[in-house]
């Protein structure tokens, strides 16, 4: 009851004091929902970095970790213990929502956080070894279509997560079963792009930033990258999967949520907050020297996204047999 | 640029005073934050990570403080594994099973030492092949397939068990207990929930250092408290140096060592854990004739403590000679590249030259700063002991939790660790070993995760397990290791007779 009460006069003095304008965190964290190293550690430890070096956010921001379960432990434990707390952005990406729609973030779903925004996005590839019989998706596909069972492919991922899901869905437009593929897991995708190179599989679903330096080396081929458009640079000689006939998109956005019950105002400070920092040409370079494409989309069309986006992994985990949640 | 000429190219970047005292410094962090027990050199490099930017360091330089702390943080675990049988990291669980009998014989400061030596050994000797086989070196490992890893774990729970002498069944039994812990949380390949009884803190599974605390930490205070031990450490003031007859008496060991560590560091995922043990008990099976080992033999410090060195340091293979990450800290480093914008991958040596051949001079000077900077020091790390256990381990045991927490930010892991600590008691009152459990644990994710690639390659086809000459003969090793003990002792009599009567 005393926390409560202690929260509540919290919130209003916060409320109270606070506007879009004036609003300033007080020792704010960005947590990494996972392990010292991975994708969502560097977004959380770039960004902040960033965001205090172009003075957008003045107080230092730290950086936690708190893995598990992928970005399950964090999101239950903002849902538990955090819920109006508006010193803490947690890090998210396309991968975090597959799991949301498979309920392997426990009982909650996506209306309960609010999605701030998205800083950059990153694209799935299809990568073989420069010496593979395979020179076009469509010799991936034919493989695949005359025995799944043929093609041996691993990535970073579990079967149902988002390195499965793209060779499923090239496999679902082709007319095969996405469950008769050859799929292992690795422990991370420098894993299953040593295994590549060393001739253990014949194809990595990864993504465009994870191979990009093995491109670049002429070790690998990249048959397709599942984006809208051509990506630059070395990948500007790739054409999409779309262009090969196969509309099979998958961009892992890249971006941060906010626990649910934080104010209007704390909220519009954070998404003011990365809106400054996708504009600024500094940043700018930064993201793409990490890999990253732009992906400007923050506050309410994000927020809106990510909804969709999880609605619709949940309809696709459904349609290619694996255990869903519904609302 | 051939190699030699590019390493000292490669030097001229590291040999500034400047980066020099970098190296020192980060050798200085790194061993006082790796000494915490619990904190490994993941934790340390991630927890001074911000400082390298805060400080605006160039990448070469900040490479070369990572280096350092990499380094100093790795001795720093030794030195709690040593002292107070805590390893702070799966490289080092070995390292505690002659080590502490060691400390606990007064002879804490000569383990200390011989430990810095052998790491040294290990790490330079390793670098040294890193310099000038790189690549030829990565290519080969990574043609290592699913059915050779199946086997090479085979072999390693084969020669684990044959640790525990005449409790053969509790070992095996600590082994079925650690392949069981591993199973919990969310398995790797079909992305399955197994036993976590629907608790969300569980999906992750059971953390190394969680267990290892509970293991160590926790069950050692429970045997303290119990009274089963009395009092500090008497005779430490007059323990003696390192002898340098001991220590040449290790330099086969060390070699031994440095070879397998190589080996196994730089398979891509297997890491120091397996390499420490397969070089404990190949020479506790080599050179155990005294039945010494496990009672504080020198060679058997000696050897995991090389092997863990050479094998941390062979992992960077992968990475420099390919951009491929071989090892939760090469991750870690490679995650700090990004953050200056570089992109590893095997253009690295041509493209940032400075880079490449600057963290590998770095690394023969992080080597050099760490025997500079501990071998004075180990007389004081050992004088830890001289604090009396009432005041030792609870400090000790509130350090670990703090360890804990910090590395996950969650109070169900400090219940955990404490439930842990308490069915490991219960183990140690059973005469059940914790080491192979612990070892176990670590190696299960690579048994199960490599016979599910084997037999879904193969269509669940066992004979794909036989499929290579490697995987043959590691087969066979692993066949010989758990027979030799059955029948050698026949063999050896028959042998005698003969020998007898050719004699007489």
């Amino acid at each position: 009851m005393i926390r409560l009460l202690l929260a509540v006069t919290a919130g209003l003095a916060l409320g109270g004091v606070a506007s879009a304008q004036n609003f300033e965190p007080a020792n704010p964290e960005c947590i990494a929902p996972a392990a010292p190293g991975g994708g969502f550690d560097l977004t959380c430890r770039i960004t902040s970095q960033q965001l205090n070096e172009l003075g957008i956010v003045k107080p230092t921001i730290r950086t936690t970790n708190m893995p598990g379960g992928i970005g399950a432990v964090a999101y239950n434990n903002i849902q538990a213990r955090r819920v109006d707390d508006p010193n803490v952005i947690i890090a998210v990406s396309t991968g975090s929502w597959v799991n949301l729609a498979q309920g392997k973030f426990g009982r909650f779903n996506e209306n309960d956080v609010r999605w701030l925004g998205a800083i950059g996005a990153d694209y799935g590839v299809l990568a073989v070894r420069k010496d593979s019989p395979y020179k076009t998706l469509q010799d991936f596909v034919d493989a695949l279509k005359k025995d799944p069972g043929s093609v041996t492919i691993g990535a970073g991922g579990t079967v149902g997560s988002q390195d499965w899901m793209k060779p499923a869905l090239v496999a679902k437009a082709a007319g095969v079963d996405p469950r008769k593929m050859r799929y292992l897991s690795y422990e991370g995708g420098g894993e299953a792009l040593a295994a590549l190179l060393g001739g253990t599989i014949q194809a990595v679903p990864g993504d465009a930033s994870e191979v990009q330096g093995q491109l670049e080396a002429g070790e690998i081929r990249v048959l397709a990258t599942f984006s809208e458009d051509r990506l630059p640079g070395v990948f500007a000689n790739v054409p999409t999967a779309k262009e090969q006939g196969y509309d099979v998109q998958w961009p892992i956005v890249r971006g941060f949520y906010a626990p649910p019950k934080i104010t209007d105002e704390q909220y519009a400070y954070w998404v003011d907050a990365l809106k400054k920092l996708n504009a600024d040409p500094k940043w700018q370079k930064v993201r793409t020297d990490q890999g990253l494409f732009e992906y400007d989309m923050v506050g309410a069309d994000f927020d809106a996204f990510a909804k969709q986006r999880t609605d619709a992994f949940r309809k696709l985990a459904a349609e290619v047999g694996l255990k869903t949640t519904g609302n | 640029m051939d190699a030699a000429s590019s390493l000292a190219f490669g030097f001229s970047v590291a040999f500034t005073p400047f980066n020099l005292s970098l190296a020192l410094a980060g050798a200085a962090l790194g061993t006082a934050i790796g000494a915490l027990p619990g904190i490994g050199p993941i934790n340390a490099i991630v927890l001074l990570l911000p400082l390298c930017f805060s400080l605006k360091l160039p990448p070469e330089s900040a490479l070369i403080l990572l280096a350092g702390i990499y380094y100093g943080s790795g001795y720093g675990g030794r030195i709690s594994s040593i002292l107070l049988n805590i390893p702070g990291d799966p490289g080092l669980v070995m390292t505690t099973l002659d080590g502490y009998p060691l400390a606990r014989q007064g002879r804490g400061a000569a383990a200390l030492a011989l430990s810095g030596i052998g790491s040294f050994v290990g790490g330079t000797l390793t670098v040294l092949l890193l310099t000038f086989l790189a690549v030829p070196i990565a290519r080969l490992a990574v043609a290592f397939g699913p059915a050779e890893y199946v086997s090479l774990m085979v072999l390693a729970f084969a020669l684990l068990s044959t640790m525990g002498q005449g409790r053969t069944a509790k070992t095996w039994a600590a082994i079925c207990l650690g392949l069981l812990g591993a199973m919990i949380g969310i398995d790797g390949g079909s992305g399955v929930e197994r036993f976590t009884f629907g608790s969300l803190e569980m999906l992750g599974g059971i953390d190394f250092t969680t267990l290892t605390i509970g293991l160590f930490a926790v069950s050692e205070i429970l045997v303290v408290a119990e009274g089963m031990r009395s009092g500090a450490v008497t005779n430490l003031g007059s323990g003696e140096r390192l002898k340098l007859s001991e220590l040449v008496s290790c330099l086969p060991a060390m070699f031994r060592a440095t070879g397998i560590g190589f080996f196994l560091g730089v398979l891509p995922g297997t890491g120091a854990a397996v390499a420490s043990a397969l070089a404990y008990t190949a020479e506790k099976r080599v050179s155990n004739r005294n039945n010494t080992f496990g009672k504080g033999d020198m060679r058997g410090l000696a050897a995991p403590e090389t092997a863990d060195n050479a094998a941390q340091t062979a992992s960077m293979v992968p990475m420099l000679a390919l951009g491929i990450p071989g090892s939760g800290t090469t991750a870690v480093m490679l995650g700090a590249l990004l953050m200056y914008s570089i992109t590893p991958g095997p253009l690295l040596f041509t493209q940032r030259p400075e880079i490449a051949w600057g963290l590998i001079a770095s690394m023969y000077i992080g080597n050099v700063m760490l025997l500079v900077l501990n071998l004075p020091l180990v007389g004081l790390f050992a004088r830890l002991l001289l604090v009396p256990n009432w005041i030792l381990f609870p400090g000790v045991l509130g350090l670990s939790f703090a360890g804990v927490y910090a590395a996950t930010n969650s109070m169900f892991e400090l219940l955990l660790t404490t439930g842990i600590g308490i069915a490991a008691y219960a183990m140690r009152k059973m005469g059940i070993p914790l080491i192979p459990m612990l070892i176990a644990f670590v190696l299960a994710r690579l048994l199960e995760d490599n016979i599910r690639r084997a037999l879904s390659i193969s269509d669940g086809d066992l004979m794909a397990l036989f499929s290579s000459p490697v995987a043959i003969l590691f087969w066979l090793l692993a066949a010989l290791t758990l027979l030799v003990p059955v029948l050698a002792p026949r063999f050896g009599r028959r042998i005698r007779a003969v020998s007898d009567s050719e004699g007489g």
